[in-house]
């Protein structure tokens, strides 16, 4: 994957993982300030603006506060879980990013040097993995806590993240077709190629992977683990000071990573849209730009001004996707858990599964057709803009938001009025004060 | 009165919906994110418009010789219901009343205003003022030097003849 000696791999890979980690923590600490702000605004206020010019020094003084706080111990907790609950959090969420690439490779004078930390061959397999286990964090806290409402955040988290843990993973399947391949890396490759963001021939796709992100990353309407107007705050009831933080750090980290999956899968990652001088890829040890139409691979060499521009494409790509996370947040109330349970199950898996198993069809169709490049982009765009048609006007239409007991569909919830018939009060006779 | 109960119209079939709806949220809010005009009053450099008629802190009118326009009568914490006043009023040599001791714990007080209303001198006000913090309890009990020392508008009383003050 790259043509650098053992030693330099090694030095570029440790000053790769520590400016990653910086930077993505640095985000993580800019995400809180963002967010508040951004409420703020959403709700014509302002938002915290006193701390260092326009609030930036905020997070400074959050982390400095939660550093200096008492660290509550309740008594009747598990004491090891306790303390093992939060890190569990934080590791899956800083580790995930290890996959996504993030720029063009690099060269260098010792070799070319790929933008990735860890360009391994089975990328998002790697990602599903560790996002799995960051239920771990919160059920451990919930159960460790000893405590009835943090043990229901606990609970509803374990359900929620195993149940669009499916959906997502479905959701993902027509983008590891269509790429052939589950390395990030190749993903924005084959993007490049199609000529295509995978956001137009796989639009429903996204929609699902978007929703099931949400669900993941226990963000609004979702966030039932934390729902502070019935849990006090879920999970983390019990905890204080800077283990409460990690869990805030775990869920920034974790958005931030489902931000940057969204730019990857669906939006081409750091690729630069109307320009082929990022076309950047390693094919049998060499860089390639693209092939010959012979099927010849022509050699390319990178640029420091490319991976900086493809460096920017990326993080605005991933801003745009944090932003609409926290503009989602503060826009819609909170699902009641039943409908949570509803969406996941009974909407969410069967649409994904159908749509698999059309992408597939339409996939081996055109293959078999000998459709290729541009027509083979534009049909599956087509095919997918009639699946997302549908799934938005038919089958997102008509869900009323009953009672837990009634389902959906029935007519005397659907009726407009409720005309309940109750007998007239009448005065009974030798009771009344009447005279 | 009779209570009255809303009735809430169900939504029609084909009216609901989750994503659109819900994009139709994000529409209303992105309208408000980027409103410029915003509700927070950025406190310590921007104050806020108080009332003409809001009850503050007190203070007590001087006469133009420095000496307090309080009479003594014992009125006022006769009629205070939070009785937060305290006064011990003295006699000059030319017989006129004057105030040994007048306090009024401003933590007691709840800023009712009938201290001013019943002033036969128009001596004591309740003040257009709300920046009160002190580092010490003791130091909300007011003493006469202090009430004399204030200089924020005093507050208009409420006129029966125009209760709108207009």
């Amino acid at each position: 994957m790259n043509d650098l000696s053992l030693t330099a791999f090694v030095i570029t890979s440790s000053i790769k993982v520590l400016t990653v980690f910086s930077v993505l923590l640095a985000s993580v600490a800019l995400m809180t300030l963002v967010e508040r702000r951004l409420a703020g605004f959403i709700q014509d206020r302002l938002g915290p603006n006193r701390v260092g010019p326009f609030g930036i020094l905020q997070p400074a003084a959050d982390g400095i506060k939660n550093i200096l706080k008492e660290e509550t111990m309740p008594g009747t907790a598990n004491r090891f879980f306790f303390v093992l609950a939060p890190a569990l959090a934080i590791v899956p969420g800083v580790m995930t990013f290890a996959v996504v690439p993030f720029a063009a490779p690099l060269p260098t004078p010792w070799g070319t040097v790929g933008m990735v930390i860890a360009d391994i061959p089975i990328g998002i397999l790697y990602i599903l993995a560790l996002s799995s286990l960051g239920v771990y964090g919160l059920f451990l806290a919930g159960w460790a806590s000893n405590n009835k409402y943090a043990f229901l955040g606990g609970l509803r988290s374990a359900s929620q993240m195993v149940s669009y843990e499916v959906a997502l993973g479905l959701s993902i399947i027509p983008v590891l077709m269509l790429a052939g391949n589950v390395t990030l890396t190749e993903i924005i490759w084959q993007q490049q190629q199609l000529g295509f963001w995978y956001i137009l021939p796989l639009s429903l796709a996204f929609i699902l992977f978007v929703i099931s992100a949400f669900a993941e990353t226990n963000r609004l309407p979702f966030d039932l683990p934390e729902a502070e107007s019935e849990l006090v705050t879920g999970y983390h009831t019990e905890y204080s000071g800077m283990k409460f933080s990690m869990f805030f750090i775990a869920e920034y980290s974790h958005i931030l990573t489902a931000s940057a999956l969204m730019a990857t899968l669906f939006l081409g990652g750091w690729s630069i849209p109307f320009w082929s001088g990022d076309h950047l890829f390693w094919h049998d040890g060499m860089l390639i730009s693209g092939f010959t139409a012979a099927g010849e691979p022509m050699a390319a060499q990178g640029a420091w001004w490319t991976t900086l521009l493809t460096f920017l494409s990326f993080a605005v790509k991933t801003a745009f996707f944090i932003g609409v996370f926290m503009w989602v947040r503060w826009t819609l109330p909170r699902f009641r858990y039943d409908q949570v349970m509803h969406l996941g199950w009974k909407v969410m898996l069967p649409v994904a599964l159908a749509y698999v198993m059309l992408v597939a069809a339409t996939i081996l169709v055109l293959d078999q057709v000998g459709v290729e490049g541009f027509l083979f982009g534009a049909i599956l765009t087509a095919v997918s803009a009639a699946c997302t048609g549908v799934f938005v006007f038919v089958v997102d239409s008509d869900r009323l938001i009953s009672g837990s007991s009634v389902s959906g569909t029935d007519r005397a919830v659907r009726s407009p009025v409720r005309q309940v018939r109750r007998p007239a009060l009448e005065p009974r006779a030798g009771s009344g004060v009447n005279p | 009165m009779a209570a009255t109960v809303k009735v809430m119209r169900r939504p029609d079939p084909g009216e609901t919906s989750y994503i659109r709806a819900t994009l139709k949220g994000m529409a209303l809010t992105f309208k408000h994110m980027v409103n410029p005009d915003k509700v927070t009053l950025q406190y310590p450099e921007e104050q806020p418009d108080l009332s003409p008629r809001w009850r503050g802190t007190h203070r007590m009118e001087v006469h133009a010789d420095g000496r307090p326009k309080c009479v003594a009568c014992g009125l006022c914490p006769t009629i205070c219901p939070a009785n937060c006043i305290r006064l011990v009023g003295g006699e000059d040599d030319q017989g006129n009343r004057y105030p040994i001791v007048y306090e009024i714990d401003e933590f007691r007080c709840i800023f009712c205003g009938m201290c001013q209303e019943v002033c036969p001198v128009e001596a004591i006000h309740v003040g257009v003022h709300f920046e009160n913090a002190e580092y010490t309890r003791d130091r909300f009990v007011y003493d006469l030097d202090r009430l004399m020392e204030q200089d924020h508008p005093t507050t208009l009383l409420w006129d029966p003849s125009d209760p709108r003050s207009e």
